[in-house]
């Protein structure tokens, strides 16, 4: 039987090798690892201040972040959680994990919100960026784990890079759509009145878009959550190598603790993040205001405000 | 008066190719087949308008007559195809981005039919956007959108968030932001029309009394036409793209220039359009303290066919005499002293008042005597004048059947309606 492979075939596997291993490895190495500077010094610092802080504070600032973005039944379950971890013996693992994850959100905000911007003022950029995010978002991660240990090595630095390219797609989507859904009469609204390309991004269309953005900041959190695991092949530390370890030795029982930690870790930063994305929203009455009609001087202001009405 | 804002023959042509487009209009095509044969949508063809400072000129015209594009190319959100838009003589066309930002931002204003709030913002901050953009200080900014605010009667909403008024305070909202930057033109497009018609009416009488205040230049789109006729000074009505006519309201609905304007104008409530200006007459007065005051009294009365005639004591209204009462007195019974048969108590009402306020007035059976501020007789309204006028013949004779009346309206020139209104 005749097959096209029979007139030609392309050789893909050697194309690649030879691009990483004879072009990009002896000629950009360097500069590879000069780019992975931000990330070393942000990851050292983030690591460093969540290991120095005592366990009880931690969960105490959480615990009241909980509280005061997602209500008192978040807060109680962020306490238990991390109560449990800490318990099962992997607050140092967790911590790790926490530090990893918060990098590099850091990392696929700073990056991805600005090119969400630019791909929604400009549908030539969307059209070249949106087949990049495709390819991003579902390609097989362990296909780019060999080169970026090739041109990064090995360890926690390596581990977030990969982090970022998984994660970074949903924040770059969702900030596109945040800003071209924003209402055309309000952009009309703000052109009308002279405002610049950046007045109208500050005053108007960020602070719009801003709950389709922190959708997709909460989309990417998961996402660099879910790789944890994988970093881990490649020598990211944390929960995740409690998982990869457990696994390799068939040790059931400390991959399930890894697992549940991941799991716990992974409820409490979306509930929060995803509560933020519904706050800025809301034109109900803010905790302040909440916290002023508890006390009578709040209702009073406020009777009278009813009787202007 | 030099005008405010001029616009000279100016096309928008949407589309890919609009020179296809112009070519084809200039060869007369209708904007039917030009879209069939080039593709091009024809928004707006040929405009030329002028409007005074002070003046509200009404754009008046159904959905898709390209009313709004035409608003939205004076400030440069739709860019004009060809022809000149000038402001106090420059060309916003033609300037610069950076020119046009800050006409936008110091010369003209604009309201929105959807009010247009930002949800985000409280009611103060969407006040002082356009102060924001400005770069004033924040306490100048507060200082500023808190008086635009009382002008339209908000102060106390200033820190609730927009989403909790209703549709007629978000709309004084959206008016107070409009205002705050104290600009000189003022673009409505149809700022009324999203509003229910009781607070519609409120609205539209709110913005006359503001405009009596602040005397801006006005242009305010509608497609309601009762609405045009009651706020323009000058209204246009607009059809597929161009002016059909341009006039005054008492000229468009006494004249309208073809049969589509007639159609519009057919069901209008005439005695809200005209007001007694346009149907007094020349006063024929006798002064009181004239001698021989009786005898030309009567002799005037027949001369000009009346029944009645106005008594001044040096300009102003003294009272009113009625011929048969008058001819007795004085010719049989030698009274000639015309304070005894005068009636004091007369129908006085002003220039501006509109005819369908006149019938209280009316009911006392003289005819209505028509004074200035000052108390000086200016004009007598018979009332046949204001019933012919109110049945769209507004003739001497009174013409009764319709079609007479619209012929006679466009002939007849205003040889009974010779008091300056204004």
């Amino acid at each position: 039987m005749f097959s096209p492979a029979d007139l030609v075939q392309i050789p893909i596997d050697d194309w690649v090798n030879s691009l990483v291993r004879d072009f990009l490895v002896p000629n950009f190495r360097s500069f590879f690892r000069a780019l992975q500077a931000p990330v070393t010094s942000v990851l050292n610092w983030v690591d460093a201040f969540l290991h120095w802080l005592p366990m009880l504070a931690v969960t105490a600032i959480l615990t009241v972040i909980a509280d005061r973005t997602a209500g008192r039944g978040v807060a109680i379950f962020t306490l238990l959680a991390l109560s449990f971890i800490d318990m099962t013996g992997l607050w140092p693992e967790t911590m790790t994990t926490l530090s990893m994850v918060i990098t590099s959100v850091l990392f696929c905000a700073v990056m991805g919100i600005p090119l969400g911007i630019w791909a929604a003022r400009s549908d030539r950029v969307l059209f070249v960026m949106r087949p990049i995010l495709d390819i991003m978002q579902t390609i097989p991660s362990f296909v780019y784990l060999v080169p970026i240990v090739m041109l990064f090595g090995v360890g926690m630095v390596p581990g977030i890079i990969a982090t970022i390219i998984f994660a970074l797609p949903p924040i770059v989507r969702l900030t596109n759509l945040g800003i071209r859904n924003v209402r055309a009469d309000l952009i009309e609204a703000a052109e009308a009145f002279g405002s610049t390309g950046w007045q109208m991004l500050w005053e108007v269309q960020i602070p719009l878009a801003l709950r389709t953005i922190m959708a997709g900041l909460n989309q990417t959190l998961m996402l660099a959550l879910s790789m944890v695991v994988i970093a881990a092949l490649i020598g990211a530390g944390g929960l995740g190598l409690t998982v990869y370890t457990g696994l390799g030795r068939l040790n059931v029982g400390a991959a399930t603790a890894g697992g549940i930690g991941i799991v716990l870790l992974a409820i409490i930063l979306d509930r929060i993040t995803q509560a933020l994305g519904e706050k800025n929203s809301e034109t109900a009455p803010s905790l302040w205001q909440t916290l002023c009609s508890l006390f009578s001087w709040g209702l009073e202001a406020k009777q009278e405000k009813d009787k202007t009405a | 008066m030099k005008p405010k804002l001029r616009i000279e023959n100016v096309f928008k042509i949407f589309g890919e190719r609009p020179e296809e487009a112009l070519k084809a209009l200039e060869q007369g095509k209708s904007k039917l087949e030009i879209l069939e044969e080039t593709g091009q949508t024809v928004g707006v063809k040929g405009v030329s308008f002028e409007v005074n400072e002070g003046e509200i000129f009404v754009v008046m015209g159904l959905s898709g007559s390209g009313k709004s594009t035409l608003v939205r190319m004076l400030n440069g959100l739709i860019p004009a195809t060809s022809g000149r838009i000038l402001i106090d003589n420059e060309d916003v066309t033609r300037c610069s981005a950076e020119r046009l930002r800050n006409i936008r931002r110091n010369k003209i204003a604009m309201v929105f039919q959807h009010f247009a709030l930002f949800p985000h913002k409280t009611v103060l901050e969407n006040v002082a956007y356009g102060l924001k953009i400005k770069g004033e200080a924040a306490h100048r900014r507060r200082e500023k959108a808190l008086k635009a605010l009382e002008q339209v009667g908000l102060a106390a909403y200033a820190d609730s968030m927009p989403g909790e008024l209703s549709g007629g305070m978000q709309q004084r909202v959206g008016l107070a932001r409009g205002l705050a930057t104290d600009p000189e033109i003022l673009l409505m497009d149809e700022p009324f029309s999203a509003l229910d018609p009781l607070i519609r009416r409120e609205m539209q009488e709110e913005l006359l009394h503001l405009q009596k205040v602040l005397n801006k230049t006005i242009i305010f789109i509608t497609h309601d036409l009762n609405e045009a006729l009651l706020l323009g000074d000058k209204i246009a009505i607009m059809k597929d793209g161009a002016f059909v006519q341009v006039g005054t309201a008492q000229e468009i609905v006494d004249r309208p220039a073809d049969e589509y304007v007639a159609a519009f104008v057919a069901d209008v409530d005439r005695g809200r359009v005209f007001q007694a200006s346009h149907v007094a007459g020349r006063p024929v007065t006798v002064e009181q303290s004239e001698i021989g005051a009786a005898e030309k009294a009567l002799q005037l009365m027949e001369k000009h066919n009346r029944n009645a005639l106005y008594v001044v004591d040096k300009g102003k209204v003294a009272g009113v005499v009625a011929y048969q009462e008058l001819a007795v007195a004085a010719r049989e019974e030698g009274r000639t002293d015309l304070k005894e048969v005068m009636v004091t108590d007369v129908p006085v009402v002003h220039p501006e008042t509109p005819l369908n306020e006149l019938y209280a007035a009316a009911s006392a059976g003289y005819p209505i005597a028509m004074t200035d501020s000052h108390g000086r007789l200016v004009g007598v309204i018979e009332v046949e004048a204001v019933f012919s006028q109110l049945s769209g013949c507004a003739s001497e004779n009174g013409a009764t059947s319709g079609n007479e009346c619209a012929s006679q309206a466009k002939t007849q020139g205003s040889q009974d309606r010779n008091v300056q209104p204004r």
